[in-house]
């Protein structure tokens, strides 16, 4: 059993801060939904965790049972279990998916084992075999990558998986099979899920213990599956600041080139 | 400059033919001035540290091992310093009238010698033309279509030569052939090696051309590649360049005949304090010409690449397509890498675009593989190997590809080390 355990953490881009305190704790097995209103910083959390640069970690911490991940370059973080489907998978020229998952130190230097595991997983997600010949991401289409995404998280077999937006690009037998895949890998090895998402139609295949509501930064409010539900239809008013929200007519300054006479 | 006169020239073997053309050629190069970096050919390059007076021609004559390069070709001839030191033609070729050898041993070797230099090239070019020893010349008559590579090596041995290495390639028209050109030279000494090669496409004609420069780190090549496609001839010149202090190659490539098309290819790979230079013209004469340049390279330490490249559209030449790109990844502050290309275009019929970038290892695919568990400098390395990966593709004798990629491998161990220390 192991545990990521998230602290405080708050994260700035360029002097701004986006993470104002998150706190969230997720177990070997256990799969977390968070949602979110665009631009609350569910993407950017996912960076952090992962430990893209560019971001800075104004406080808090990040623990892989006794390990501090913050402390620790991009690498490190996945070798030691960490694992991230981006939501805008990078293109990599002239880079096979099997340089990726060869040189990646959570793999065994066996390459035959690594092919293997390669079609195993293709398979499991109708991934047809023709794009492990591609250069990574490069003319993929939006579904695609993010078949790629799942196919290296089923080779990598990560302890802590952060999906960001899996679901989407992917069309309807996509989803299924994919969603399909990493509920199984919660039940094959105890892979512990945190999926960033805006819809519940993931949920079908990929079942939560608990769905965070992501705004402003932070989880404003946990709850079981059924508040996935609740959120479909009254969205995230109540957790979006009056500021960000439209400003009233009472709030506006003066304008300063209204005309005078009108 | 007393080793390069015509004198000199005289004293080179031949037939009379070849003597008069040298001494000529020896006059004319001593009675040019030397290029410096005013003209805007050679602007950028360290042409002025170039002392001619430290070097002799066809000094040192030896042998030299063979490169190993697991390759089964047709034919097979090496040389040192400019002369040939072994040949070996498969015999059915032989039988079908292919000419690998010494030029002077064909009957129409004197015609074939500079058919196309005429207007091509520079001092250097001249220099070749007045001291090249034993021409070699590769000709493939009409129709004939060899499936397997012809491999030509040179090697220059031996501190304060100059060599001259001279390779004609002349392929009839519908005739098909690839053939790989290899350059070494001793990895000490001061060596000076001014290549000329040839490369005439009859019409229909197709050439795959492969030169792999793999020389010694003191030695300085300043080399031409002239070609010439005719109607509906295809060509594939490809360069992958890894050695030399100071290694240049100016190619012409000149599109004469309707439909002629040229692939132009360049992978290059410059480490320490090296200098690779490329100057590349692509002239279209006739119409509908295609002509799609693509160089790419890599500089790491402190060394400079430098790509200056002139599509020349001329008036008759409406319907061409000519591209140029040229793409350079710097692996350290202190790499230097300068892109100029350019166009000049007199028909308005064309389709051109020309393409430069100079950046260092993108940061977001860095991150896309770190964060899958691959170290900084397997990231580093596999992201390298992938950008040149694009040019390495669709170049010519595929069977040479493995050379290549051991020499970008062995470039990255290098780069790997020199960080790591
Ligand atoms: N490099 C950057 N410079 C400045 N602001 C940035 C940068 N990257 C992200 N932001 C801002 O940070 C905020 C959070 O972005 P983030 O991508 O984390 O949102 P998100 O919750 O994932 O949104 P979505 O649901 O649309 O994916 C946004 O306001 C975004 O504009
Ligand atoms: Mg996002």
């Amino acid at each position: 059993m192991s545990e990521l355990v998230i602290e405080g953490l708050r994260a700035a881009v360029d002097g701004q801060e986006i993470l104002t305190g998150v706190d969230l704790t997720v177990r070997s097995g256990e799969v977390h939904a968070v949602m979110g209103p665009n631009g609350s910083g569910k993407s950017t959390l996912s960076h952090v965790l992962a430990g893209r640069p560019g971001y800075e970690v104004l406080g808090g911490s990040v623990r892989l049972d006794d390990v501090e991940l913050l402390s620790l370059p991009a690498w490190r973080r996945a070798e030691a279990g960490l694992f991230l489907a981006m939501q805008y998978p990078t293109e990599v020229p002239g880079v096979a998916l099997r340089d990726l998952l060869r040189a990646s130190a959570r793999t065994s230097d066996d390459a035959d084992e690594i092919e293997r595991a390669m079609v195993v997983e293709a398979g499991r997600i109708g991934f047809e075999e023709k794009f492990l010949e591609r250069p990574l991401n490069v003319d993929l289409s939006g579904g695609e990558k993010k078949r790629n995404e799942t196919l290296q998280l089923g080779v990598l077999r990560p302890k802590f998986a952060i999906l960001d937006e899996l679901d989407s690009g992917l069309d309807i037998d996509g989803l299924r099979m994919v969603s399909g895949r990493i509920e199984e890998a919660t039940e094959e090895y105890d892979l512990g899920v945190l999926a960033i998402t805006h819809y519940s139609r993931l949920f079908q295949q990929l079942r939560p213990d608990t769905v965070h509501v992501f705004a402003g930064g932070r989880i404003q409010e946990s709850g079981g599956p059924d508040l996935a539900t609740e959120l479909e239809s009254t969205g995230y008013e109540r957790w979006v600041e009056p500021a960000a929200a439209k400003p009233s007519a009472a709030t506006l300054p003066e304008d300063p080139f209204a005309d005078p006479l009108g | 400059m007393t080793d390069f006169s015509a004198a000199s020239a005289r004293a080179l073997a031949g037939p009379s033919w070849l003597v008069d053309r040298r001494v000529a050629a020896a006059e004319e190069f001593a009675a040019t001035a030397m290029p410096d970096t005013g003209a805007e050919e050679w602007r950028y390059s360290p042409i002025g540290d170039l002392d001619l007076d430290r070097f002799a021609p066809g000094a040192g004559i030896g042998d030299a091992p063979m490169p190993r390069l697991d390759i089964q070709p047709a034919a097979l001839v090496r040389t040192v310093n400019g002369r040939v030191v072994a040949i070996d033609v498969d015999e059915e070729l032989v039988g079908l009238g292919v000419h690998v050898g010494p030029l002077v041993d064909h009957p129409d070797g004197a015609e074939r010698l500079g058919a196309i230099t005429a207007d091509a090239g520079d001092h250097f070019t001249g220099l070749n033309d007045a001291f090249a020893d034993e021409p070699i010349l590769v000709d493939v008559p009409k129709g004939l279509v060899i499936d397997r590579p012809i491999v030509v090596t040179h090697h220059a041995a031996g501190d304060g030569t100059a060599a001259f290495p001279r390779l004609v390639v002349s392929v009839g028209e519908n005739a098909s052939v690839e053939l790989l050109d290899h350059h070494t030279s001793d990895d000490e000494g001061q060596i000076l090696v001014c290549p000329v090669v040839e490369l005439d496409v009859a019409p229909a004609g197709r050439l795959g051309y492969l030169n792999v420069q793999e020389l010694g780190a003191t030695t300085w090549q300043i080399g031409s590649q002239l070609a010439r496609a005719e109607r509906d001839a295809t060509l594939a010149a490809a360069t992958a360049a890894f050695g030399g202090a100071y290694a240049r190659t100016r190619a012409d490539t000149r599109l004469v005949g309707r439909g002629a098309h040229g692939d132009l290819l360049s992978l290059y790979f410059a480490e320490l304090e090296q200098t690779l230079d490329f100057r590349t013209y692509q002239d279209h004469l006739a119409p509908d010409t295609t002509s799609n340049l693509l160089h790419k390279g890599v500089v790491g330490g402190e060394s400079r690449s430098i790509y200056t490249g002139l599509i020349r559209v001329r008036t008759d030449a409406r319907g061409t397509n000519a591209y140029q790109t040229n793409r350079n990844l710097k692996l350290s502050e202190d790499a230097w890498a300068e892109s100029v290309p350019s166009l000049e275009i007199e028909n308005n019929d064309v389709r051109c675009s020309h393409a430069s970038t100079v950046s260092p290892v993108d940061e977001d695919q860095r991150f896309y593989l770190e964060s899958s568990g691959v170290p900084p400098a397997e990231a580093e390395r596999l992201i390298v190997a992938g950008f040149l990966a694009e040019v390495l593709a669709p170049m010519p004798v595929s069977a040479a590809a493995h050379k290549i990629r051991s020499g970008i491998a062995a470039k990255l161990a290098r780069q790997a080390e020199a960080a790591a220390a």
